[in-house]
């Protein structure tokens, strides 16, 4: 627990260098409230998946078909909506399917026995293919502007976007899920060592497939959130972005091979990828250096937290 | 605590969050409110203020298209004594130029220049950075027409397509089937131009031609080179293909001078002299067309300009000057027509460079 706190303080100091750096840097504009909206609305999609990837990743498990989810998710909207759904039955009716889609993987990995990698690898391709079935090449637009005004308009009197509300509530719940309840210390017992969780009574492929489902009813959450932000319905929505959302949770110090990693790191972790981008893009940083930073920050995600482990292991053997 | 009741907790404040208010649907959505709404008035005589902060934002970076258009906003930038930023994302999603809206109504820029991916996508954060005080041109692409203040018309699409039909007709000689590699489905200019070219293609004049697909290359290099084949498989009695990007065409391009079918199937569009040079001389390709565009670039930075000058408000039959390229005026629905395409063949292709 020692080393772990070791590399979310890491996290917040890197955090708070970025700020001050930004700060001072932009001559102020930054962490005014006008880009703070913006950022938070930049990070809102991949704050929301990462909450239900990080429980997933802890119990060694990965969901990669998350973005597609979305994708699926936003084209659903996209077709109801033109079939003359109203949004109140459309958005109950889209977290369903997300969650159905969460339960084919789980289902898989759990009762078929494969590996969650290459399930996942299966159905990023199959839910994206299903949102462009569903959908087409169309977009959809016309949604009222009561609904997309969620996505340009702060809290009444504050620069909080909704979607952060959202991810906040959402956060909560999950904190409390994992680090305060004892569904959340099997999770970690299965990720630290399935086979033990197993003999001590742990009903592993239940939680498992807990899991799987709660990824994908929020990946479809996200996708509605992402549809009324851009007021655009489309099946090529988020493509892709599950690769920035494991960044983000490996980044927040969660071990990629389970057991290890809280949700306050992983909320770190997302801030600080959104942050550092929206400062690059602030100072007019060409996109060939954005795109090599967020590829050296991965590389940092995965080695950092274990390295910093590593040293602490070292320590603590050394007499 | 209960799985089950982690999963009922969690899935029903998602939705209770999501859901709530009464029965909209579309029909009770209602009108959008349209037209972009001007109270100010223009003054023809303004002169262009000097020291201008305008943001150029292409559809993506590194796209030799664009890079071309840049060079002709950054001479307008010097023209007018302002500040030309170039700026945008490496790939053309629908949404990934929204973080770019906002920085530039963040950076507190006068005015931005902009070649929308998504007409719709970009709408909101445009809006919001109109309603911050900054003169939004679209230039190639544009948006809703209600998030922007003008639209910087490369050629009316009737002139485009209308040529590029023309150009394939002479090409196969009349008759015989044709297909279109376009760029991505969503592309507003590929969809009005394929229409166009569909009532084109009806006219007894081209009676011969038959339309047999159209694909689409997602103005992605190895897509577009893919479905230049698959166009080929599938239609063994093609005799030309229109390709009215400048990614699909030099794929396509590619693709056929390579093949057994170089000199048999035709091929035209819309392509860079640099990038069809090599193909025009081999003989895959007779001829090809394109507005200059760095002229557009040129263009839409002066009318951004001219909007934050006080010039022109962006309303019909407003008349400005932009620069060396003369006199333009405001037409319907706030669009500017830059002027009718050059048609690039082997005889005046080594007069251009870009």
């Amino acid at each position: 627990m020692r080393n772990l706190l070791r590399w979310e303080t890491a996290l917040v100091f890197l955090l708070v260098v970025v700020a001050l750096t930004g700060q001072v840097s932009t001559s102020g504009s930054f962490l005014s409230g006008g880009n703070l909206f913006y950022l938070g609305l930049d990070i809102g999609e991949i704050a929301l998946i990462a909450l239900p990837l990080t429980l997933v990743i802890v119990a060694g498990e990965i969901d990669l078909s998350v973005a597609s989810v979305l994708g699926l998710s936003s084209a659903l909207i996209g077709w109801l909506w033109n079939a003359g759904w109203s949004l109140e039955t459309i958005l109950p009716t889209v977290v369903v399917v997300g969650a159905v889609c969460g339960a084919v993987n789980g289902l898989l990995v759990t009762r078929l026995g494969l590996p969650s990698l290459a399930v996942t690898i299966g159905t990023l391709a199959l839910y994206r293919g299903l949102a462009l079935v569903v959908l087409g090449d169309t977009a959809v637009a016309d949604f009222p502007a009561s609904y997309t005004s969620f996505g340009t308009t702060p809290l009444p009197g504050t620069n909080i976007p909704y979607p952060i509300v959202l991810a906040a509530v959402l956060a909560v719940l999950f904190g409390v899920a994992l680090h305060a309840s004892s569904f959340g210390r099997s999770v970690y017992a299965i990720g630290a060592n399935e086979e033990g969780a197993r003999f001590s009574g742990i009903r592993v492929k239940r939680i498992k497939l807990t899991l799987f489902v709660l990824a994908g009813a929020v990946a479809a959450v996200a996708g509605i959130v992402y549809t009324f932000r851009f007021s655009s319905a489309r099946a090529d929505n988020g493509v892709g972005l599950e690769l920035a959302v494991v960044a983000a949770v490996l980044l927040g110090g969660v071990s990629i091979f389970g057991g290890r990693g809280t949700l306050f790191g992983v909320l770190a972790g997302v801030l600080l990828l959104g942050g550092l981008r929206n400062l690059l893009i602030l100072q007019d940083t060409s996109t060939e250096v954005l795109t090599i930073v967020t590829g050296l920050l991965l590389l940092v995600s995965v080695l950092a937290p274990s390295i910093t482990r590593r040293v602490a292991t070292l320590r603590k053997a050394a007499p | 605590m209960n799985t089950r009741l982690v999963l009922a907790l969690a899935i029903s404040g998602a939705v209770a969050l999501t859901a709530c208010g009464g029965g909209t649907t579309k029909d009770s959505a209602g009108q959008q409110t349209g037209g972009a709404t001007n109270s100010a008035k223009a003054d023809p005589n303004a002169a262009v203020k000097e020291g201008l902060k305008i943001t150029f934002l292409p559809k993506q970076v590194n796209n030799p298209y664009f890079t071309v258009a840049q060079k002709g906003a950054e001479s307008a930038g010097t023209a007018i004594k302002g500040e030309v930023k170039a700026t945008g994302p490496s790939d053309a999603a629908a949404s990934s130029q929204v973080t770019y809206i906002n920085t530039a109504a963040q950076q507190k820029q006068d005015a931005l220049v902009i070649s929308a991916n998504d007409a719709n996508a970009v709408a909101p954060a445009l809006k919001t950075a109109r309603s911050q005080g900054l003169k939004v041109v679209t230039f190639d692409s544009d948006a809703a027409p209600d998030a922007r203040d003008v639209f910087i018309n490369q050629a009316t699409s009737n002139e485009i397509a209308a040529g590029q039909v023309k150009l394939v007709a002479d090409a196969v000689g009349g008759s015989g089937e044709i297909a279109i590699l376009s760029a991505t489905p969503n592309a507003t200019n590929q969809n009005a131009w394929i229409e166009v070219m569909k009532t084109e293609l009806a006219k007894p004049e081209y009676s011969g031609l038959k339309l047999v697909e159209t694909a689409y290359g997602n103005d992605d290099d190895q897509t577009s080179f893919q479905k230049t084949q698959g166009l080929l498989q599938a239609h063994p009695n093609l005799k030309g293909i229109i390709s009215p990007t400048t990614v699909g065409v030099a794929a396509a391009a590619r693709y056929l001078s390579s093949s057994e079918y170089k000199g048999k199937v035709q091929l035209t569009g819309l392509g860079t002299p640099n990038q069809m040079r090599k193909f025009v001389q081999d003989g895959t390709v007779k001829s090809f067309a394109l507005w200059d565009p760095s002229k557009l670039g040129y263009l839409a930075t002066y009318t951004a300009a001219a909007l934050a000058s006080g010039q022109i408000t962006g309303a019909e039959g407003e008349k400005y000057k932009a620069g060396e390229l003369g006199d333009y005026t405001i037409g319907a629905k706030g669009e500017v027509v830059l002027g009718p395409p050059t048609v690039f063949t082997k005889d005046n292709i080594d007069k251009f460079d870009f």
